[in-house]
């Protein structure tokens, strides 16, 4: 089966989820460009869009219906020549709308995840439960009247206990995007045990396709992305724990860390924003799924409890709005914080002066990060700033420059462990799949 | 032509060009609309001129309301600048991206046929759409039958081709340094007029961003880089047209206002390719045929107003006008020459590319500057003026050299 006809016929389990909609739009484009080829117009091409949520689903059309309008506009040049023997479709507005049925008319909403049993191809993008994924790959194996090929977008969970668990022999492979996967570059590739060459090389063929930057990684929890993460992540808890007696109070030490999380390691948001960003339910689960793998290690992070027993869970909207989670947000921006103790949001504002003067004096060329990340000169910016910062010795620089180091220490634990090949497979992951400016092995702070 | 009798305009206004490079410009927030344009841009000139009561008719030039903002019957919009234009004759004209030379024209005649007083103005609110959807609506400016055939962005692309001839003809280096030098004069001249859409650049070398731009086909159009292309703008501009006894009533003296010597309105069959897509050829007649009328040539035009629209069309407009042989026309704009300090200054407040082109709007803005450059009322972007060279000209252009209107002017 060659890679278009492969592509005949695609599910995508999860499909309104904040992943499998992306994957869903990527995949329909895709899809829909190979069935705009002369040589396949006679030919009928099927995505399932399967999701368990009826109202999610609705929701997905209209964000594909806009997403598509948008990728339309950019490669109208493109669409006018793949219309040109359409006489009725003239102008771009013509054309974009025709692009915009076309490929929605691929996309079948369906609550049942039989619509599967055809497929070539399933993505995988729903809850990470390993069990659950193990429990749908197998039925839907068992029933399929194809041999089909499984993509899962675990984040998290060994590809080869899957491969195992649900019998797949070899014919699954990871294929973990970031968030939005409409907008991020990066795929983590995970390759199991079994994996066989023809899927990996189907998986190569379709990110470059895509226009994905491919990243290999071994095939163990948590792989680079959240091998990182969840750590750094567990280091900003535990401090805000530990420094709340240096800042007055818990809620002002979260304040505190999440500020020099962005901040002073110019990174795109406080760690406390990304943590509800990704969701802490989420977060929590992926620790749960990790820690019991690894050696020598606790990845798990009371914390995290406490704040899903107290119905703090962070994440998105369908709408793409934020959450509330350890920081509460208005319009998209952090307003005030939770307290544990009294299980209520206390607004920065209240009490921010106080902290930042126990921060110390912002070093002169500190400059947010969308400042630095899309600079010519980002390399010489972030130079001056860390050199700054070395020279300095305030709360919050020291703060960073152990945040700095935890930092490193664990993007060379994930290549002394043989999760990445290599200290840029670290960094490429970290700078494009989490957008930070550098990456996590680095000299920069002393 | 010549008017069989004395024809003046006076009291030019103009409200800014809206669009990108503008401060105060936010794609994502409501802007003014097409009433607010046509409502400053009127009682501007209306309060230059002791109002509307000495205003017998007035006419509108538009391009596409009817499609940018959904809105036909503009001369219904007349009496909402003043309640005195109410029950008085209005209309508007309509050719593409000449329209604002049609409003003129119409002034003109309405005067020659008894008025004694015509507010002309012109207008176009463009900002409405995405560009590529703009460019399906400005592509109406070519024939219809043409466009499936045509480029996404239908109108750069017929002036890259424009380009892409002269480059081959001539040669391309050359070309590309004179249409860097365009875009560069037009953007220092645009920084000294206060309602120019470029007026907040600050670029330190226009000149070498526009030189350095290759053309790039994957993403634009094969020969011209978007500097090479003017802006989308949103903005209005009127003048006052008027008789000898219209500028009495008005209270102006003759000096203040501009007489109109000559006054050439031509069209091109819209349904056939230029001859030669090297030459504006209606562009050539019109312009000639006008200088001719008046009895002067070339020597004895000080400053021009030109349809930059894009940077090869100001070249070939050079060569038009006779200021340099064919395929000579880019040495004459790279060495300066028509820059605000060279021997024939043109664009002074900074044509389509630097002030801006909203698109039915602007040949009424060409007439506004000239009026401001021959009665010394420019401001910061005064030209000097030399006693043997009194004359102004305008020249406006719709579609792909098509509906073409050229005035010659003097101080009167």
């Amino acid at each position: 089966m060659t890679y278009q006809e492969r592509l005949q016929n695609v599910t995508v389990l999860g499909a309104a989820g904040k992943m499998g909609s992306g994957i869903l739009l990527l995949t329909a484009v895709e899809m829909a460009d190979i069935s705009l080829q002369k040589e396949n117009k006679d030919k009928t091409y099927v995505l399932n869009a399967v999701d368990v949520s009826d109202e999610a689903l609705h929701g997905l059309m209209g964000y594909l219906r806009t997403q598509v309008r948008k990728i339309a506009e950019k490669k109208v040049m493109m669409l006018r020549g793949i219309y040109a023997d359409r006489a009725d479709l003239i102008e771009n507005f013509d054309i974009i709308d025709e692009y915009i049925f076309d490929v929605m008319n691929i996309v079948r909403p369906v609550n049942a995840m039989e619509a599967a049993y055809n497929s070539n191809i399933v993505f995988e993008a729903i809850k990470e439960d390993p069990d659950l994924k193990v429990k749908i790959f197998k039925q839907i194996k068992d029933n399929s009247k194809v041999e089909p090929w499984f993509f899962t977008n675990t984040s998290s969970i060994p590809i080869s206990e899957i491969d195992e668990k649900a019998g797949l022999n070899g014919n699954v492979v990871g294929f973990h995007f970031y968030n939005p996967p409409a907008v991020q570059k990066l795929v983590e590739l995970i390759r199991a045990d079994k994996t066989t060459d023809e899927v990996n090389d189907f998986a190569l063929a379709y990110a470059k396709k895509l226009r994905k930057i491919i990243v290999p990684s071994n095939d163990i929890a948590g792989f680079i992305g959240n091998g990182h993460f969840m750590r750094d992540a567990l280091h900003g808890m535990v401090e805000a724990e530990a420094m709340a007696k240096d800042f007055g109070g818990y809620v002002n030490s979260v304040y505190a860390i999440n500020k020099v999380t962005q901040d002073y390691l110019v990174r795109p948001m406080g760690i406390f924003q990304l943590i509800d960003y990704v969701g802490v339910e989420v977060c929590s689960y992926i620790m749960s799924v990790m820690n019991p793998k690894l050696e020598n290690e606790d990845l798990h992070s009371t914390l995290l409890d406490t704040m899903i027993s107290q119905g703090i869970t962070g994440g998105q909207y369908s709408s793409g709005a934020q959450k509330d989670g350890f920081l509460k947000y208005e319009r998209g921006r952090p307003v005030a914080i939770w307290d544990i103790n009294t299980k209520s949001y206390v607004n920065i504002a209240d009490f921010s002066a106080e902290v930042d003067s126990k921060l110390g004096d912002a070093p002169a060329s500190l400059k947010p990060w969308k400042a630095v990340n899309f600079s010519k000169s980002k390399a010489t910016t972030l130079e001056g700033i860390f050199n700054e910062m070395n020279s300095v010795d305030t709360l919050a620089v020291n703060i960073a420059k152990k945040y700095n180091k935890r930092s490193n220490e664990i993007g060379n634990l994930l290549v002394d462990s043989g999760v990445a090949a290599n200290a840029d497979d670290v960094n490429t992951v970290m700078a494009t799949g989490f957008f930070h400016a550098y990456g996590p092995i680095n000299n920069f702070l002393k | 032509m010549i008017p069989h009798k004395k024809v003046y305009m006076y009291g030019g206004y103009n409200t800014i060009s809206l669009g990108t490079g503008r401060k105060e410009f936010n794609p994502k927030k409501e802007r003014p609309g097409i009433e607010h344009y046509i409502s400053e841009a009127g009682k501007g000139v209306l309060e230059q001129i002791g109002g509307a009561d000495n205003v017998d008719d007035g006419v509108i030039g538009n391009f596409m309301a009817a499609r940018f903002v959904n809105q036909a019957n503009l001369p219904g919009f007349l009496p909402m600048i003043d309640k005195g234009l109410s029950m008085k004759y209005g209309t508007s004209v309509e050719g593409a991206c000449g329209s604002g030379g049609l409003s003129l024209q119409t002034g003109i005649r309405n005067i020659l046929s008894g008025s004694d007083v015509t507010l002309s103005l012109g207008v176009e609110v463009q900002n409405t759409m995405k560009a590529i959807y703009g460019a399906d609506v400005l592509a109406g400016a070519g024939w219809f039958k043409k466009r499936k055939d045509g480029h996404a962005y239908f109108f750069p692309g017929q002036f890259s081709d424009r380009a892409g001839a002269y480059f081959e003809k001539y040669d391309k280096d050359r070309a590309r340094k004179g249409m860097s030098r365009w875009y560069a004069n037009a953007i220092e001249n645009a920084r000294l007029d206060p309602t120019a859409q470029e007026y907040h650049n600050t670029n330190p070398n226009p000149y070498q961003t526009c030189l350095n731009m290759e053309p790039n086909g994957k993403f634009f159009v094969p020969n011209l880089n978007v500097l090479d292309c003017s802006k989308v703008s949103d903005g209005a501009s009127g003048i006052a047209i008027a008789s000898e006894e219209g500028l009495k009533k008005m209270g102006v003296d003759k000096s203040e206002a501009v007489e109109v010597v000559s006054f050439v309105p031509v069209v091109r069959d819209i349904t056939q390719d230029p001859t030669d897509l090297t030459e504006l050829e209606a562009i050539k007649f019109a312009v000639q045929k006008a200088m001719k009328d008046a009895g002067i040539t070339i020597d004895q035009v000080a400053t021009a107003e030109v349809h930059d629209c894009f940077t090869i069309a100001g070249i070939l407009t050079v060569e038009a006008l006779g200021l340099a042989e064919r395929g000579k026309g880019c040495d004459f704009v790279a060495d300066g020459n028509t820059a605000r300090n060279g021997s024939f200054p043109m664009n002074t407040s900074g044509g389509l590319v630097g002030w801006g082109h909203p698109t039915g709007g602007t040949g009424v803005h060409q007439a506004v500057t000239i009026w401001q450059q021959l009665t010394g009322k420019a401001g910061q972007y005064q030209v000097e003026i030399p006693e043997n060279r009194p004359y102004g000209m305008t020249i406006n252009m719709g579609g792909d050299d098509v509906t073409v209107s050229v005035i010659v002017y003097k101080r009167g």
